[in-house]
């Protein structure tokens, strides 16, 4: 049986007072690529955050190997799990390579503060997310793409079993965003266990091995791309009418919104010719 | 970056912060023993130092043990506390105006010690124990303010000033209504002075830096953590209510220690981590630099106090909170241009 390190049950989650989410269960599936998508404010980065223990959850609980994860001291959660957050602030004067080096905060310790392995690592994960031509450039100094690819870089450094992405691909073009997910798919493909927020559902459906449709704060779908995505759950949870046809490139499910303005259109002419 | 690695352990060091922790900490003492030859009466460096290596006359030890180095390790012990909680407190909230003096610790303790020298008529070291509870309390009040659902940063330093704002009111009715001669030596206490400290005072600003100090450097690699945001720290395994537990109750500690030793100097918290980042060129001053700094700082301070101005002998106070206007102002000229 294929297990689940990490798994989330029966979590309330919210901000000050707000719920976003009741009864909210996930299980991640080991060695899975899962992507998490649904429409805005339907709770997916809150889940992401809580499964990253960064939210507390207001009522249920977060487990990791079995254990409650805000049981185990916070190093050891972050030798096996690290996250990507959405755009965190950048404090200035910082260059790249020292922020990416603070990556390994959980791997040092008082008296071992930068061995070989620290070094090793600090540059695999610059080199994966081509920022060694950026280590000497002042953090607040660079795009919002070069950014988003340090901190990427800083999460790497990390080198956890599990990583947690929060829309990893938002201030990148388009041959970057791609570049990012094949980093991702290179990641799971070397046995981590990696979970994403998307919102592009074609992305997701081409990289994901494993999607969890959330609407409204609940998990509405949880399953390869191929099962899960069609026409029907689509226009549920976006409420988007569209055909789900073969992507011609990897044979995975891509979703065609149905034209809406010639529809309107059509209809328009209808009632003025009635 | 140098690392020095051995079996397996592995040390980091800044050079250039090394470099500038090592300079501050010599002009300091260099600075320091000016100040233990210059007086009343001049004693030439060479008897200072035979009388510091315990090989002096009955003279000169009188006046370099009893009079002078009080006065000399307090600054330099005042100054290196001051700068630690500066560094410290300017990282935890993020903020540059963040630090003791500007969030209301130090006015706080002005408050503590008031209420002793003018309410319960007390002196000498209760006033310093006065300080202390006053800057503890103050930092409690502050924190349980601020407190909501986890302290931001801002709102701490908002609060800080809003409270110093109403100590500020309750010290000046607690010397209103005092008798002139007592109010008169109030407003000198609360100007910052270290003109006739003994060695009581040194062994609170001591016994306060040999404790706090390591343990605030210990956690020193928790705060570079925290200056990327709370959930940066959490994510790298930073146990972020702890680490900011103990770095924020060693920082009052040291202001509450520096206060009772000298009074609420102004400004060396608030400067002395700053230019020593600048000059080491690293985002944020380091422990030790800004320690150095801050003993650096004070030291140079006390010998304008004592040579530098018509009057003689003005407390270091004036001196710091002088530098500490340039030194406000050049940072918002320089802030303006750079953007």
């Amino acid at each position: 049986m294929i297990g689940s390190r990490l798994r989330a049950e029966d979590l309330t989650l919210g901000y000050d007072g707000r719920v976003v989410a009741e009864h909210l269960g996930v299980q991640i599936t080991d060695g899975s690529f899962t992507v998490i998508v649904g429409p805005n404010a339907c709770g997916k980065s809150t889940l992401l955050k809580a499964l990253a223990r960064i939210l507390k959850p207001q009522a249920g609980a977060v487990h990791l190997d079995g254990k409650e994860i805000m049981s185990y001291p916070s190093k050891h959660v972050a030798r096996q799990l690290g996250m990507l957050p959405q755009s965190p602030s950048v404090p200035g004067g910082i260059v790249v390579e020292e922020l990416v080096a603070r990556g390994r905060f959980a791997h040092q310790r008082m008296l071992k503060q930068w061995s070989a392995e620290d070094e090793a690592a600090v540059a695999d994960a610059m080199r994966l997310t081509e920022v060694a031509d950026l280590a000497d450039r002042f953090v607040d100094e660079l795009s919002g793409g070069q950014r988003q690819r340090v901190w990427l870089a800083m999460a790497l450094a990390q080198q956890t079993p599990i990583l947690l992405l929060d829309e990893p691909t938002t201030f990148l073009d388009l041959s970057h965003q791609f570049e990012v997910l094949d980093l991702c798919a290179e990641l799971h493909e070397d046995g981590r266990t990696v979970v994403a927020v998307l919102h592009d559902l074609n992305h997701a459906c081409r990289y994901a091995t494993e999607l969890i449709v959330m609407k409204a704060g609940t998990v509405l779908a949880q399953g390869p791309p191929a099962e899960v995505m069609t026409a029907e759950l689509v226009e549920e949870v976006f409420a988007m009418p569209c055909r789900v046809i073969d992507d011609p490139e990897t044979g995975t499910p891509m979703v065609v919104p149905a034209d809406r303005r010639r529809r309107r259109l059509s209809r328009t002419r209808q009632a003025a010719t009635a | 970056m140098i690392t020095l690695r051995a079996g397996g352990l592995s040390i980091r060091v800044h050079p250039r912060s090394l470099a500038v922790g090592a300079v501050l900490l010599l002009i300091a003492l260099a600075v320091a023993l000016v100040n233990l030859t210059t007086g009343d009466f001049p004693v030439p460096v060479a008897d200072v130092l035979r009388s510091l290596g315990g090989r002096g006359d009955a003279g000169t030890d009188f006046i370099v043990y009893q009079l002078r180095l009080p006065r000399v390790l307090t600054t330099l012990l005042v100054g290196a506390a001051l700068g630690a909680s500066g560094t410290v407190f300017q990282g935890l909230t993020r903020n540059p105006l963040g630090s003791p003096d500007f969030v209301g610790l130090t006015v706080g303790a002005a408050s503590g010690a008031l209420i002793v020298m003018l309410v319960l008529g007390g002196g000498g070291v209760q006033v310093a124990a006065g300080a202390i509870i006053g800057c503890v309390v103050t930092s409690v009040v502050i924190y349980l303010l601020a407190f909501r659902r986890g302290t931001q940063p801002f709102r701490l330093v908002l609060m800080g000033i809003g409270v110093s704002a109403l100590l500020d009111a309750a010290n000046s009715y607690l010397i209103y209504r005092s008798h002139l001669d007592e109010a008169i030596a109030a407003q000198v206490w609360l100007i910052g002075s270290v003109n006739g400290r003994t060695w009581t005072e040194v062994t609170i600003v001591a016994v306060t830096v040999v404790v706090l100090l390591p343990l605030v450097l210990y956690y020193g690699r928790h705060l570079t953590m925290l200056t990327l945001g709370d959930e940066i720290a959490v994510l790298h395994g930073v146990p972020v209510q702890r680490s900011r537990a103990v770095l924020a109750l060693a920082a009052v500690g040291l202001a509450a220690g520096a206060t009772a030793a000298a009074g609420p100097i102004a400004f060396v918290a608030l400067a002395a981590p700053p230019i020593a980042a600048r000059l080491s060129r690293s985002p944020r001053a380091g422990v030790l630099p800004a320690a150095a700094m801050g003993a650096a700082l004070l030291t140079a301070g006390d010998w304008v106090a004592q040579h530098a101005l018509p009057a003689n002998d003005v407390p270091v106070g004036i001196v710091t909170a002088a530098l500490g206007g340039v030194y406000l102002s050049w940072l918002l000229f320089f802030q303006r241009r750079n953007r």
